[in-house]
């Protein structure tokens, strides 16, 4: 029985003795590699031979129409699609192919997905100890206890997420944009790597927007961020490099200045005024 | 300590002095004043406060499943009536040879069946220790084959609850049998003594109600310990949000199988100390009204809070004993009534009552200086 085998699993270490170091070998650059990845679904290419870099620490804004490949690309990261060609690779060390989803995750990649999902009954505080990296079994999760150290991780990400001052409020009163702050200061307890966001502004007011670009800027650095947005003005506020996706491959590649001048960039986005 | 985290809480200290006080009272009322006395408490109704108080652990019990877990059992007069049946065995082979046929070793029904040997499965309920242990043994197990299964599967919703219903209603059925060697429709009554204590002296009888305090004591302090510590937090989450528990790395079915065990465990402790109390236990005990009946006791008092199960179950119960004997039919009406009046106007329960006159600033607020002082 399931129970009673994790009751009397001595070989287990806890998670927070083993070294936290990250595996994740960065020194040549790159953290996200993609190369000529292909997927298609009944006969259509959903991804045509990506290539895609991602640097240690870049902020990455990823826009392109519908059925241009974003969500495919983020589920091929995510370990939740298999491509038919190409490869991925996290770091230089990493074939991302070659795992499955709970080890991807725990290799340090974050997904947020486009819906906000925080526990609504809990506090903001109390979301965030949930989704710290720890033993997640039952009885060490009955016997958990709040280090000084789990503190000041808690603190640390209610500071950057700016939910300081909500710290005790119950998410379920907090505004659409503040859940989505703090599903994303969820996935920063866990100390990703490469966060993967889709679609954060839906649905935001422009303050609200104005705080995510902020949180987002301040991200990178520390870890890299890839965003796939559809919102123009949010992803010229960001100010990075800027991936044009159009049926499955880069279209174009730079800021957003240089590509919103390419023409053939103007051409898939004829009438969307970009 | 998980286990002691809940004693330095306000709530949890107020609610074990109004019990010790209530047992304290009952005790008195009982003791001090004699027979005759207008202020006389008579051993019957000392019993019958032990019933409630025995409903009361099982009413926390299921509020710890369906409050914290979101998991709506309508099956938990099942393990409360397991656990009766355990004590019911032990108190079958207490008799001996004082029974009607005055065999030594086989409780009269047997005798009457024309058995000539005790079934395997009664082997060791002489012993006290034995069928204590079975008092939480045999619920625990039923509760993580049915558990392991049903999780395992992701069963949950009404599915569960139907689940749950059907285990009820099947093991009534299994029990009415007179093969099984439980007592078949007759059950198990005519009990003599327990731990060399003769059930039919006030003073034991004042033990067990006091007894009853205590499990109910130490059930809740278990049950508030759970919910206090992280692994409440996780069940909560998994109640609200199950795959987005999952998907943060928690074995939300491991989660719901240990609770789901621990509950199903106190049910039987409340069972055992039901039935020396009621004097009778039958398969009646399985019947899915029962077990529908606690569900409307915790969300009469008030869903995920606890104390609100055991206000519900006293005051449904004592209801009832009122009703029934003023007039009889009338009672399934006004628990319908009741039923529908509460969910109308006090959704919260008689608890979410209590909070409102307790508080008069928003509970958000409270709860935040709380936290920070604790923080």
């Amino acid at each position: 029985m399931s129970l009673i085998s994790e009751l009397t699993d001595r070989e287990h270490v806890f998670d927070f003795l083993t070294p936290a170091a990250s595996p994740v070998d960065v020194r040549h650059g790159p953290i996200l590699y993609m190369e000529d990845v292909t997927v298609s679904f009944d006969g259509f290419r959903a991804i045509d031979e990506l290539t895609l870099t991602i640097n240690d620490g870049e902020l990455r804004c990823i826009i392109g129409p519908n059925g241009a490949g974003k969500t495919t690309m983020m589920d091929i990261i995510t370990g939740k699609t298999r491509p038919d060609t190409g490869s991925v690779w996290f770091g230089s060390r990493h074939n991302l192919l070659t795992m499955n989803e709970p080890d991807i995750a725990s290799l340090g990649i974050g997904r947020k997905f486009q819906k906000p999902t925080v526990f609504e009954a809990l506090t903001v505080f109390e979301n965030l100890e949930l989704a710290m990296a720890a033993d997640k079994r039952v009885f060490p999760t009955l016997t958990a206890k709040l280090t000084g150290e789990h503190r000041e991780r808690i603190d640390e990400v209610l500071e950057m997420t700016g939910l300081q001052e909500l710290r005790w409020r119950t998410a379920g009163v907090l505004s659409h944009g503040q859940k989505q702050w703090l599903e994303i200061g969820m996935l920063l307890m866990q100390r990703p790597r490469l966060l993967l966001v889709d679609e954060p502004v839906a649905g935001m007011t422009e303050q609200e927007m104005e705080r995510t670009a902020e949180l987002l800027t301040s991200l990178a650095g520390k870890q890299s961020v890839v965003v796939v947005e559809h919102d123009m003005g949010f992803v010229r506020s960001l100010a990075r490099t800027v991936t044009v996706l159009h049926q499955g491959s880069v279209l174009a590649e730079g800021s957003m200045d240089e590509v919103s001048k390419d023409p053939k960039v103007v051409e898939v986005y004829l009438g969307e005024g970009i | 300590m998980w286990l002691t985290q809940p004693l330095n809480e306000k709530s949890t200290r107020l609610f074990l002095g109004l019990l010790g006080a209530a047992l304290a009272l009952v005790t008195i009322l009982h003791l001090v004043f004699p027979q005759g006395h207008p202020m006389h408490m008579s051993i019957y109704t000392v019993s019958l406060m032990g019933k409630y108080l025995s409903y009361a652990l099982l009413a926390v019990a299921v509020d710890l499943v369906w409050g914290y877990l979101g998991m709506l059992s309508l099956g938990h007069g099942a393990f409360f009536a397991i656990g009766g049946y355990a004590m019911g065995m032990y108190l079958m082979r207490q008799i001996g040879t004082r029974g009607e046929y005055g065999h030594p070793v086989l409780p009269d029904f047997m005798v009457f069946l024309n058995w000539d040997s005790l079934p395997w499965y009664w082997y060791g309920f002489d012993m006290a220790w034995f069928a204590f242990a079975m008092v939480l043994i045999a619920p625990a197990a039923l509760a993580m084959v049915f558990g392991y299964l049903a999780f395992r599967s992701r069963v949950t919703g009404v599915y569960l609850s139907i689940m749950t219903q059907a285990l009820t209603f099947a093991l009534m059925l299994a029990f009415y049998r007179n093969e099984m060697g439980f007592g078949g429709n007759n059950g198990f009554t005519d009990f003599k003594d327990l731990l060399g204590f003769s059930l039919s002296t006030d003073a034991t009888r004042l033990g067990l109600f006091i007894a009853t305090g205590v499990a109910l004591a130490i059930g809740y302090v278990i049950c508030r310990g759970i919910v206090l510590s992280k692994l409440g937090r996780v069940s909560i989450a998994t109640r609200d949000a199950e795959a987005r528990t999952r998907f943060l790395g928690y074995r939300v079915e491991r989660v719901q199988l240990f609770v789901f065990t621990v509950s199903a465990m106190l049910a039987g402790v409340a069972g055992a100390l039901y039935v020396p109390q009621a004097g009778i236990i039958n398969p009646n005990q399985f019947s899915p009204i029962f077990s529908i009946e606690v569900v409307l006791w915790v969300a009469l008092g008030g869903r995920a809070t606890l104390y609100g199960a055991v206000i519900g179950a006293l005051v449904v119960n004592y209801a009832k004993s009122v009703f029934t004997g003023i007039m009889p039919e009338a009672w399934l009406f006004a628990l319908g009534a009741l039923f529908v009046l509460v969910t109308v106007f006090l959704p919260q329960g008689l608890a979410g009552v209590l909070a409102k006159l307790r508080g008069k600033g928003s509970d958000d607020e409270k709860d935040l200086t709380e936290k920070e002082a604790a923080a």
